[in-house]
């Protein structure tokens, strides 16, 4: 499964836990205006790094965190490679 | 009452004692034998005013010891057997101990150089060498109550002092507590009427150098009952099944204790009229199961800790306690909630801590903080957790075992335990693990629909940041050797 796949799939499942209506996911999408508040972005986070066995949050350098969803795959695709 | 004025626990083992024993998964002791009998080689005269340090692998060897050294030494302390022995120097300086009682589980080196005196299961003989040496002889006197002539250990006939029993409990710095009690603080709890109406064997998860099984240890003694001990070398299953055989009638443990029991192949194995839950907090599900795994038992959760000592037990049956219970002036336990802790005082609470820098037991009424926060529903106040177990997600605070209380309440789930995860947007989460019923066999369907009907239930009984952000099935939790889950301190 790719990352992009994975980052999708889970973000669908967060976001019908939390009972969110999510924006058309679109690369330049913004996160914050995705639909997701901060906590639903928090378990996000965890889930993939379940499913990936990776956090790029927490080893995070100076490359800024991500603003849009391309921005979030990218960053995840970054960290896995 | 009268019993725990008593100068000494010996003097408490009245009446017929041959029906009477200590079982251990090592030996089984009668106590008729500890008349004239001595676990230490009839050498406590040379531990009269000191300060002992008991170490022992086996708890029947400890208990034996307790017995003859109360009331005869200046000061016992009690070594858990899982207590690291690094700890060793720590506790021998705080506690000033100068000699040392053990079957043989610490050396020498371990314990600074102190002298060494065995305790063995074997009774040896209180000698009449030995006692006429130390000009205490008492004669033999005939017993008509037992049938047998009853032989006094000079020692034991002589009791001197009130003694000092220094209990260790796990501190979150690493160091262990010292807490100092005396066999009147310890067995104020122990209701009058509880004496001698029938025979009794009563058990216990806990390891009795532990205040929770300490507690039942001085039940069993001063009650005119029997006990089982518990061994660390036991599964839980061997354990239930000794005890069984002994006719357990009254044991105890905590919740994860209990827990375990039931997921055990051994929880059929005994048949209790009496069990008893401490030491974390009793939710309704573990009183359901219990109550419905021994419907002939009263099944009834009690509140102690080390320093505050037992403040009350509940037996309705229910989790909490009625919010009457609080705020009673007068009463032999005084309880009132200060900024959502609860604070006891009372004659069972501790003198002290011992040891430099040990911190402060109670406050200058005298009450002990518990650091255990209470919530009130309905009349009835629920402990929500402990003060330093606080996870904070994003500013908001949560008691893990307030969502593992939700979680538990699901049919198929055993135990669980909610921890921390750390998590860089926002601060922490919370994940739970969780341990489903033994023998359930399921499918990766049906797991999927119980982790999905577990995260249902926390969110309709939860606010958003209590409900657990993943959930995961594990086989077993760790529990402690003091029988409490392990958590880590967030």
């Amino acid at each position: 499964m790719s990352i992009r796949s994975e980052v999708i799939t889970q973000l669908n499942q967060v976001a019908q836990e939390q009972d969110k209506r999510l924006a058309p996911l679109v690369d330049d999408l913004a996160l914050l205006d995705s639909g997701l508040d901060s906590m639903c972005l928090a378990i996000l986070v965890a889930r993939l790094e379940d499913s990936l066995g990776i956090d790029p949050f927490s080893s995070a350098d100076d490359t800024g965190f991500p603003v849009t969803l391309g921005d979030f795959v990218r960053f995840y695709e970054h960290a896995a490679s | 009452m009268p019993q725990a004025n008593a100068l000494s626990l010996w003097q408490v083992l009245s009446g017929d004692l041959s029906q009477r024993f200590l079982s251990s998964d090592n030996a089984t002791v009668a106590l008729s034998d500890l008349d004239g009998g001595s676990c230490l080689g009839g050498r406590v005269e040379e531990l009269r005013g000191r300060s002992v340090l008991i170490v022992a692998s086996d708890q029947l060897a400890a208990a034996l010891a307790l017995i003859e050294l109360d009331g005869i030494a200046r000061r016992i302390v009690l070594w858990p057997a899982d207590l690291g022995k690094e700890h060793l120097p720590f506790v021998i300086a705080s506690a000033k101990a100068d000699v040392v009682v053990s079957d043989g589980s610490a050396n020498i080196a371990e314990c600074a150089g102190l002298p060494h005196v065995p305790c063995s299961l074997t009774m040896a003989p209180a000698t009449n060498q030995e006692l006429a040496q130390n000009g205490v002889w008492r004669e033999t006197v005939p017993d008509s109550s037992r049938g047998a002539r009853r032989t006094f250990c000079a020692s034991k006939a002589t009791p001197q002092a009130s003694t000092e029993w220094i209990l260790l409990t796990s501190g979150t710095t690493g160091r262990p507590k010292m807490v100092v009690h005396t066999l009147s603080s310890l067995a104020g709890a122990i209701p009058a009427d509880l004496k001698l109406r029938d025979a009794r064997v009563w058990s216990t998860f806990y390891d009795i150098r532990r205040y929770g099984g300490l507690q039942i240890f001085l039940r069993a003694m001063f009650t005119g009952g029997s006990l089982v001990l518990s061994s660390a070398h036991e599964s839980t299953a061997e354990f239930l099944e000794r005890a069984g055989a002994h006719g357990v009638s009254h044991i105890s443990g905590t919740p994860s204790h209990w827990r375990k029991a039931l997921m055990s192949q051994g929880a059929d194995r005994i048949a209790p009229r009496y069990v008893r839950l401490s030491g974390e907090i009793a939710d309704q599900s573990i009183l359901d199961n219990l109550r419905s795994c021994y419907p002939n038992a009263q099944v009834s959760h009690a509140f102690a800790s080390t320093e505050a000592g037992l403040a009350f037990d509940v037996g309705d049956g229910l989790a909490g306690f009625p919010a009457s219970v609080i705020g009673q002036p007068g009463s032999a336990v005084e309880m009132k909630v200060v900024n959502g802790t609860l604070r006891i005082r009372s004659s069972r609470v501790a003198a002290d801590y011992l040891g430099d820098r040990a911190g402060t037991l109670k406050d200058a009424d005298g009450f002990v903080d518990t650091g255990d926060m209470l919530e009130l529903r309905d009349e009835r106040y629920y402990f929500v957790g402990r003060r330093d177990g606080v996870i904070n997600v994003g500013g908001q605070k949560v008691h893990p075992e307030e969502i593992e209380g939700v979680i538990n309440r699901h049919p198929h789930v055993r135990m669980s335990l909610v921890r921390s995860r750390k998590n860089a947007l926002m601060g922490a989460l919370v994940v739970a693990d969780v341990v489903l019923e033994k023998d359930l066999n399921a499918e990766d369907e049906q797991l999927k629909g119980f982790k999905n009907e577990i995260f249902d239930m926390c969110r309709g009984a939860l606010p958003r940041h209590k409900v657990p952000a993943a959930i995961q099935f594990v086989n077993q939790l760790a529990v402690a050797a003091s029988g409490k889950m392990v958590r880590q301190h967030a």
